[in-house]
């Protein structure tokens, strides 16, 4: 029953499924197979049959919700749900039971989601492989010895391996996008603004976004319209319209001018990448799509910059964590000493290196030199994206420039961050982005395509990805989870 | 005190921080009230919980354009909000949201009087940020083993002004702050309750040899909570750092704490391994474009600030500064002396006797009854200014004498009635029958014939015992002057 | 070049106790990323204005309405230690 979530509801429409059955059938999958997978932190059972109850009756009547209604989806334990523990993939939050909704939980909720529950992601949302959740790691579908990507490593590995059947992630420097690229699924960072943040829990706030993990396109924009939309609750919400994003899908790519970034084609990159994404650049000529070189030559720039942007935000948004008003305590002979345990004893080694890394560079006398320096080199990327979306309408690049590695292969912090040198470049500016799969590595391991376009240009992104995703049959290929 | 002042010259900057009186908080919707059960006025986000998202208040940045605007400031065409991280217990995410680079307003001044004349004590800045939750010790700080966290208060929206370090004394400190504080209490954007903090006062404090132009070390000194303690503390440091520096000491910069009760400042943390905020633009909060549309709007609704109405009542009403002072207190006491002046004939009743009347019999009267400076008690008075006025009317044409006036005073105050109504009832009417009176003094009279005595042989005050004896045989409603005329004219029949 | 006493400062103002090893571990590592991150120095950025927000907002506000609190209990259900109605913290010595 492991469907794309629009079949799911027709089937509901028709008849022919049952929200329960189905809600039923994930559950046991999970139970079965998630202990080899390792994509889930929390299984709202309880929730799920309830919600896959109600969202039952109301199809029965007629009036189901939409076209969310009954879907088995998870989210990643970076968004806050009522009553249910929230960890962030950390020990600091293992038993913090929030008392409220992130504002995409409640939407949700809205929409007669069935909430499976909370995925495994790298602590804090800090890391591209999973590895460092500080549960477990969370093991590829494809390949359980490979990483599934992260940050949202949880959430991706769940659709791919049919434990849900779209989920929700967020997106700092390509923690939905690098792991959708791995798993083989299709991955979608919104504009920043375009999804309320209120209830993420935040790495940094300037760059942070939440978007879905999905098996098509079709469900890509379906998931994304449902939680799409301002709220005033978050003072960097985009008051615009959210127009319905499946409406556009069909129109095809003929007549739009795709841009192809000299600088996302590296020498050292994968040959199977290459290969896999000049290869979908033909099938977008194919479809009558214009292909054009721009160059964007502060990329080689962006992982330095993001490297002293995130760690800054971060330090200050991890502050809060001291065994004070919520989640872990470590006794200690007074104040100080208690939270300074707690913190050690609370944050894995990945965050701790990334808070004094953080707040070193925003320290008195170091602030110009990094953070400084850093939001003005942001600037010129947004600048350059900016003048070359004058010339093109998307552009199209490699997701990332590696397949997914084992585990423990990237010990050394500099060469995971690498991991996300395609993807960052469009938190830095804030457009949005979208992986499709788009082959396989000689070894068997999917690759994606990135699509990215003008801020709140969504569904033109959409577009693209689908009319690519139409031409080709890559989503048919699923890994073998026995 | 005298030595050092000759010595040394006094430089004294004030920071104030004032809560203002909006109805929620500063970046959430929690009520910014006092006095509620412990933790029982938060939220997730001015808990400071994971995920939460802070948007600014309008009515806050209002009332902070409103006050920057009567001091005197430029209001700036944008302003953004800052962290400023440091750990402290009470405050939830271990950073403020305040503002560092671009604040509210800069660059304004107040006046304050002083003995030698008036002075201008500049304002260098004024920002917004959120206020920090209370910390209870078990014990005292010193010897608790564990301390108690209050988050009611935690986000309260605080609008924080920095003066120049133009003051030159700890008097005209505490002139400055009183000044400060009515301006503020007139605008009606803080209650100026320094016991329950809605006002609270640090001051920086160096000394420097007489003529000398480079500043000393400053040192902070914390926990003013009134104008005497910052008066008093003040003192105490100028005294100490000139101590010092008699004796060859340097003056360490750090933050001192004043202990009322001891009096004296002690070394609280040394300010030499001062913090470091790392201050950087809050990513959470877009910047403010401050439309001048809206500067221009509020301007166009600031009240007549109370240096301004005294100088006004001094010239216009010929009250003396005393009493121009006391009536300032508050702008509904003002606003009640102006309607009751308005009714008692307006124009025609300036120049007359009347604005002082009536300011006598506030500041007696209804100030014995009433706070100064309870806005909503003066607003709702039993007696309202006409009511008053139709009071001191009756002493005016003299219905009543003025001891019994006070009488009907407090039954008007008791029962919310009008004087009228309580004298015609009461029989309280001034006897001014001349007939009526003249036997009543001649009882009086012969029925003291040693004060006769006395007043012949010269003792003036007898007259004074005979129409005591006459105003109680009329319990109190003779006319006064009348008595006195007949009796004076009888004595001298006699 | 971070030295070792800048690394035992930052820990402190971040309110992390790191072990000796740890300390040096640490010190290695940032020396190492913030050799790559020197490299934005090369960049010319004069004239350059820093990008605080990804969105181009100004002027959100809210109105100044009471809306609904957490009730007590609620405010102090993940208190990991709690004294009646107050969140409890160990003793605070001023530094």
């Amino acid at each position: 029953m492991h469907r794309p979530i629009h079949e799911l509801t027709d089937a509901y429409r028709r008849g022919d499924l049952k929200p329960t059955a189905v809600a039923e059938d994930y559950l046991a999958r999970i139970g079965a197979l998630d202990g080899k997978v390792g994509a889930y932190l929390t299984v709202m059972r309880e929730h799920a049959l309830d919600a896959a109850r109600e969202s039952e009756q109301r199809w029965r009547s007629g009036s189901p919700r939409g076209p969310l209604d009954g879907a088995p989806i998870a989210v990643k334990d970076v968004l806050c749900t009522a009553g249910v523990r929230t960890t962030c993939g950390s020990k600091m939050l293992e038993r913090f039971v929030p008392p409220y909704d992130a504002t995409t939980v409640e939407r949700l909720r809205a929409a007669g989601a069935v909430l499976l529950g909370k995925t495994n992601m790298d602590e804090f949302a800090m890391g591209s492989s999973t590895e460092h959740s500080a549960y477990h790691p969370t093991h590829n579908p494809w390949d359980l010895t490979r990483v599934p990507g992260g940050s949202s490593g949880g959430s991706a590995a769940a659709v791919a391996g049919g434990l849900a059947a779209g989920s929700y992630g967020s997106d700092t420097g390509g923690s939905i996008r690098q792991p959708a690229a791995f798993c083989g699924v299709v991955g979608m960072k919104p504009t920043y603004g375009r999804v309320s943040r209120y209830g993420l829990i935040a790495l940094a706030s300037s760059l942070d976004q939440i978007g879905p993990f999905a098996q098509d396109v079709t469900d890509t924009a379906l998931l994304l319209g449902a939680v799409a939309g301002h709220d005033p609750r978050d003072s960097t919400s985009i008051d615009a319209p959210v127009p319905d994003y499946t409406a556009e899908l069909p129109k095809g790519v003929a007549g739009l001018t795709l841009g192809l970034p000299d600088e996302y084609f590296i020498d050292g990159m994968d040959p199977d990448i290459e290969r896999a994404v000049r290869q979908a650049i033909e099938v977008l000529k194919g479809l009558g799509a214009k292909i054009e070189r721009v160059s964007l030559p502060t990329t080689r720039h962006s992982l330095a910059a993001y490297y002293v942007i995130l760690p800054a935000e971060a330090s200050s948004n991890l502050a809060r964590y001291d065994g004070v008003k919520y989640g872990l305590r470590v006794a200690g002979r007074d104040l100080v000493d208690m939270e300074s345990r707690t913190r050690s004893a609370g944050f894995g080694a990945e965050v701790k290196r990334r808070i004094m890394l953080g707040t070193y560079a925003l320290s008195a006398g170091y602030y110009d030199a990094y953070y400084g320096k850093a939001q003005s080199v942001r600037t010129l990327v947004r600048r350059e994206f900016a003048a070359a979306f004058a010339k093109v309408d998307l552009i199209v690049a490699p997701t990332t420039p590696n397949i997914a590695f084992k585990h423990g292969e990237k010990e050394d912090p500099l060469s995971m961050y690498l991991n996300d040198v395609f993807t960052i470049p469009g938190n830095l500016s804030g457009i949005p982005g979208v992986s499709v799969p788009c082959g396989f590595s000689t070894a068997g391991l999917p690759i994606g395509l990135q699509v990215l376009g003008r801020p709140l240009d969504e569904a033109r992104v959409l577009r693209a990805a689908y009319a690519y995703e139409q031409a080709t049959s890559w989503r048919s290929r699923r890994p073998e989870l026995a | 005190m005298s030595a050092v002042a000759t010595t040394y010259e006094t430089v004294i900057g004030l920071e104030v921080h004032a809560q203002l009186l909006t109805r929620s908080k500063m970046f959430c919707g929690c009520p910014a009230t006092f006095g509620a059960r412990p933790n029982t006025q938060t939220c997730p986000v001015c808990l400071g919980m994971p995920g939460v998202l802070p948007v600014v208040n309008r009515r806050a940045v209002e009332f902070g354009i409103r006050t920057a605007l009567a001091f005197g400031c430029r209001v700036n065409e944008s302003c953004r909000f800052a962290r400023k991280h440091y750990y402290y217990p009470d405050m939830p995410k271990n950073y403020q949201i305040s503002q560092y680079e671009e604040p509210l307003a800069e660059d304004g001044f107040l006046e304050i009087d002083l003995e030698g004349g008036t002075r201008a004590i500049g304002i260098q800045r004024l920002h917004l940020e959120e206020d920090v939750g209370k910390l209870l010790h078990e014990g005292t700080l010193e010897t608790a083993q564990a301390s108690l966290v209050d988050f009611n208060r935690s986000g309260v929206p605080l609008m924080e002004t920095v003066s120049r370090p133009d003051l030159q004394s700890p008097e005209e400190a505490a002139a400055y702050l009183r000044a400060f504080r009515s301006v503020l209490i007139f605008l009606g954007v803080c209650d100026g309750n320094m016991e329950e903090g809605s006002l609270r006062c640090d001051a920086n404090v160096s000394i420097r040899p007489r003529g000398s132009t480079t500043l000393g070390t400053k040192v902070e000194i914390k926990n003013l909570n009134s104008f005497r303690n910052v008066q008093r503390a003040l003192e105490f440091e100028v005294r100490r750092q000139a101590q010092a520096l008699d004796s060859g000491e340097r003056i360490v910069q750090e933050t001192r704490l004043w202990e009322a009760d001891r009096g004296y400042t002690r070394s609280m943390r040394s300010k030499e391994f001062a913090h470091d905020y790392r201050y950087f633009p809050e990513p959470d909060l877009v910047p403010l474009r401050i439309d001048r549309r809206w500067v221009e709007e509020i301007r166009a609704s600031l009240p007549e600030l109370p240096r301004a109405w005294r100088q006004r009542a001094v010239a216009q009403y010929g009250l003396p500064a005393y009493d121009a002072e006391v009536l300032t207190q508050s702008r509904a006491l003002v606003d009640y002396y102006e309607t009751a002046l308005r009714e008692w004939g307006g124009a025609a009743g300036a120049g007359t006797e009347r604005p002082k009347i009536l300011s006598n019999w506030i500041m007696s009267e209804l100030l014995r009854v009433l706070s100064g400076d309870d806005e909503r008690a003066i607003q709702s008075s039993p007696i309202p200014p006409r009511r008053l006025v139709g009071l001191l009317e009756l002493i005016e044409n003299s219905t009543i004498s003025g001891k019994i006036a006070k009488d009907v005073f407090q039954k008007m105050f008791d029962s919310g009635e009008d004087a009228r109504t309580i004298v015609e009832r009461d029989g309280l009417t001034q006897v001014a029958d001349e007939g009526a009176l003249g036997h009543v003094i001649e009882s009086v009279m012969a029925a003291n014939p040693k004060a006769i005595e006395d007043y012949r042989r010269g003792k003036k005050e007898a007259k004074g015992a005979l129409v005591g004896q006459v105003m109680k045989a009329t319990r109190g409603k003779a006319n006064p002057a009348l008595v006195n005329r007949l009796l004076e004219a009888k004595l001298a029949q006699t | 070049m971070i030295e070792r006493k800048d690394v035992e400062h930052v820990a402190r103002l971040t309110r992390l106790a790191l072990t000796d090893a740890e300390l040096e571990r640490m010190r290695e590592q940032l020396n190492s990323i913030l050799a790559h991150l020197d490299t934005l120095r090369a960049v010319p950025t004069e004239g350059v204005e820093p990008t605080s927000h990804a969105v181009d907002l100004v002027n959100v506000m809210r109105e100044d309405e009471v809306g609904p609190c957490l009730s007590q209990d609620n405010a102090l259900a993940n208190a990991p230690d709690r004294s009646g109605e107050f969140f409890r913290v160990p003793r605070i010595i001023e530094e």
